[in-house]
């Protein structure tokens, strides 16, 4: 491929401007669909095409969001809507390509109903027939554009940002966009972006540097496993605005090794991004050169924590060390580095284009634009949603993702992971934003939305988050480790039914010392899956111990 | 050296990722996936070319839950215990592979055939719950089709997990 230059981005029309005659077929190709079977899938449509002498290409493409109906395909005939066909099986996509191929009308069974047009509109809010409205800026190409082609990111304005960036802006001026776009971190902590570019930028070195955090530690959350699957070029994109801004030369995606289409699709977009003059040497043409590499984890759930995730990058055991001096000032091989998630860096490119007012017009207060979260648990339709800051808990829960799977009621939704808490649900009404979630005693965190119903025990989930951290604690400072085991093991003792009345106290006399005293986030954040179960459900709690009567 | 790796493999890795900064963990994962493991003959070597005290290089080892010290065997089970999978019975499904494997997680079965692990989270959340056999992903897994699988492991991917 040609070395592309500002003038090639800037020319190049829009997908929506080409006009095809022949239907497209699209098999969502990520983990999940993979899972599901979506390779079967492909190989029946392509040989059924093949069979009635058709030439059509089926296209794969990354996750749509609607998890628990894959394998999804996605059909658009030639002048008409797209249509979602969802848990498709091998025979129903013979059954579906003969149609195409026959000039027929599509079948009418296995349609997802009322989102096949979800993923299409980017940045426009799009209806689930008459619920909450979805809002797609990070996964505005998940499940539309062929992860493993940059043509079809191009064709949907890929790059673009990257070039006006670099023809006509000066990192203060993107600085200056991110400020009012009012973007904060989306790993879970919601720092404010600009600051930390900003912060990173002033601070002296011999090079600046830039970290992807790909490291996705918490159980039960994949929103970015979905986006480095689904949209690579994306994030690769944001990544070298970032290099630009804060003058690095080198950037260093940090992927989980458990994820390996995702490592896959980032090498191939960086191979491509090369080829293509984007990366390298006089990006575009100018006279910016940025250089990336890949580095793996290789599961440490504290490789989150930022001075952890350094240490690991540079190839050593992941153990936090104090801050200050963050990583800002002081991060890898002790030069100013940017760590950013991959949401975040997944925004970049639309609030470049589209500027930062347009950003912090989407959301409520001071959490702007939108978040994706991972739903999952006893929720009918589990899967990736993003929404405008400020949709409520139960529009989320109840209005796009169905409400309880089983019947039972919902009886808490937990966000936040390890680190965060339950919700119960009587404050489902609460609306999604950094400081609601973090007034009941949870956190945003990174994406991880898990319903519970009335059949899930409190006291074993509290157990099994703890047990987790505790698992997970690198052993570095006392009151994680010590305090993380000495909890576990009051809990233990609950849950088999011998716990007396003190305990309960000393759980949370326990839990204000890690808050307070541990080293890093793993340790601070343990007891909180903890102590909001508490907060909402202690008579669960109280119910386990031996002298249950009081 | 196991028999199914040569002391080339180790070179090749090593020259790839020496004078790398920040590399060490990268060439390990290379020899795990080349060998499923990372013997310790092939560590040792590692270390000499790669200029990395043997010290390091286990410190590094022992510390992140993705390597293995041992051989695995012929089919990695790994259940997945990510908090999605947790509630939809991955602890049942566990105590169910167990029960038919007769080892306990972190086990290899004594033919070497299967080797029975608990991993975090695949980030497959939406399917929950999830096993995957070497580097295959099963989806809304039950007892039935557990079994079924145990019975008659993918090989085509072996190795990985």
């Amino acid at each position: 491929m040609a070395r592309l230059t500002v003038a090639d981005l800037e020319a190049r029309a829009p997908a929506e401007a080409q006009v095809s005659d022949q239907p497209k077929i699209k098999v969502g190709m990520s983990t999940c669909g993979m899972a599901a079977g979506a390779e079967p899938v492909f190989v029946a449509l392509e040989a059924e095409l093949r069979r009635r002498s058709v030439e059509w290409r089926v296209a794969r493409t990354g996750c749509a969001g609607m998890c628990s109906m894959e394998p999804l395909v996605e059909v658009t005939l030639p002048g008409q809507p797209a249509v979602m066909f969802g848990d498709v099986t091998p025979e129903f996509a013979r059954h579906l390509a003969a149609a195409c191929a026959a000039g027929k009308p599509l079948p009418v069974e296995k349609r997802v109903p009322g989102i096949a047009d979800l993923a299409r509109i980017a940045g426009e809010p799009v209806a689930t027939e008459g619920g909450p409205r979805q809002y797609r800026i990070v996964m505005r190409n998940c499940g539309v554009i062929d992860p493993e082609e940059i043509d079809e990111y191009l064709d949907r304005g890929g790059y673009k940002a990257l070039a006006r960036v670099l023809s006509t802006m000066t990192p203060e001026q993107v600085i200056e966009e991110l400020k009012v776009s009012g973007l904060r971190g989306r790993g879970g902590a919601g720092f404010p972006a600009w600051l930390k570019w900003s912060l990173t930028r002033e601070s002296a070195g011999e090079e600046h540097l830039i970290v992807c955090n790909g490291d996705e530690g918490d159980p039960g959350a994949y929103m970015d496993r979905s986006v480095l699957e689904g949209d690579p070029h994306a994030v690769l994109e944001g990544m070298i605005i970032g290099g630009y801004v804060i003058g690095a030369k080198s950037g260093f995606f940090y992927i989980r090794a458990e994820y390996p289409l995702a490592i896959q699709r980032i090498e191939k977009a960086l191979r491509q991004a090369r080829a293509s003059g984007l990366l390298g040497n006089n990006i575009l043409g100018t006279d910016f050169s940025f250089n990336v590499e890949i580095r793996l984890g290789a599961g440490a759930f504290v490789c989150g924590e930022e001075t952890a995730l350094i240490a690991s990058v540079e190839g050593k055991r992941g153990t936090p060390s104090p801050r200050p001096p963050y990583p800002s000032v002081k991060g890898l091989w002790g030069q100013p580095t940017m760590i950013n998630n991959v949401e975040s860096l997944a925004n970049l490119t639309q609030i470049v284009l589209r500027g930062g007012e347009w950003f912090s017009g989407i959301g409520m207060g001071k959490s702007t634009g939108t978040k994706v979260f991972a739903v999952t648990g006893k929720v009918k339709h589990a899967g990736l949603v993003e929404i405008p800051m400020g949709m409520t808990l139960r529009e989320v829960v109840e209005g796009i993702c169905g409400g309880s799977a089983s019947g039972s009621p919902i009886k808490a939704v937990q966000t936040g992971g390890p680190s965060g808490g339950l919700i119960p649900a009587r404050e489902l009404d609460t609306p999604i934003t950094y400081e609601h979630l973090q007034k009941l005693g949870s956190y945003m965190g990174s994406g991880g939305m898990i319903v519970m119903d009335e059949t899930d025990d409190l006291v074993e989930l509290s157990r099994f988050y703890l047990g987790f951290c505790v698992d997970e604690s690198c052993g570095k400072c006392a009151p994680c480790r010590i305090g993380g085991t000495q909890m576990l093991r009051l809990l233990d003792r609950i849950a088999a039914g011998k716990g007396n009345e003190g305990d309960i106290a000393t759980i949370r006399r326990l839990a204000h010392a890690m808050q307070k005293a541990s080293l890093c986030g793993l340790g601070q954040g343990a007891p909180n899956p903890v102590l909001s179960a508490l907060r909402y459900f202690e008579p669960e709690f109280r119910g386990r111990l031996t002298s249950s009567g009081n | 050296m196991s028999p199914t790796g040569t002391e080339d493999d180790v070179a090749a890795i090593a020259k790839r990722w020496k004078n790398k900064r920040g590399s060490l963990i990268m060439a390990l994962h290379g020899l795990q996936d080349r060998y499923g493991y990372v013997p310790r003959e092939a560590a040792m070597s590692l270390g000499e070319q790669m200029d990395v005290p043997l010290a390091r290089i286990y410190e590094v080892l022992t510390f992140y839950n993705y390597f293995r010290l041992k051989s695995p065997g012929k089919h990695v089970v790994s259940v997945c215990m990510g908090t999605a999978c947790y509630l939809k019975g991955a602890p049942q499904l566990l105590s169910r592979a167990s029960e038919e494997l007769g080892i306990k997680p972190g086990e290899t079965t004594a033919d070497g055939e299967f080797h029975l692990q608990v991993v975090r989270c695949v980030g497959c959340c939406g399917l929950a719950p999830v096993v995957t056999v070497n580097a295959k992903l099963l989806a809304k897994v039950t007892g039935e089709s557990l079994e079924a699988h145990l019975l008659t492991p993918t090989t085509a991917e072996d190795g990985k997990a």
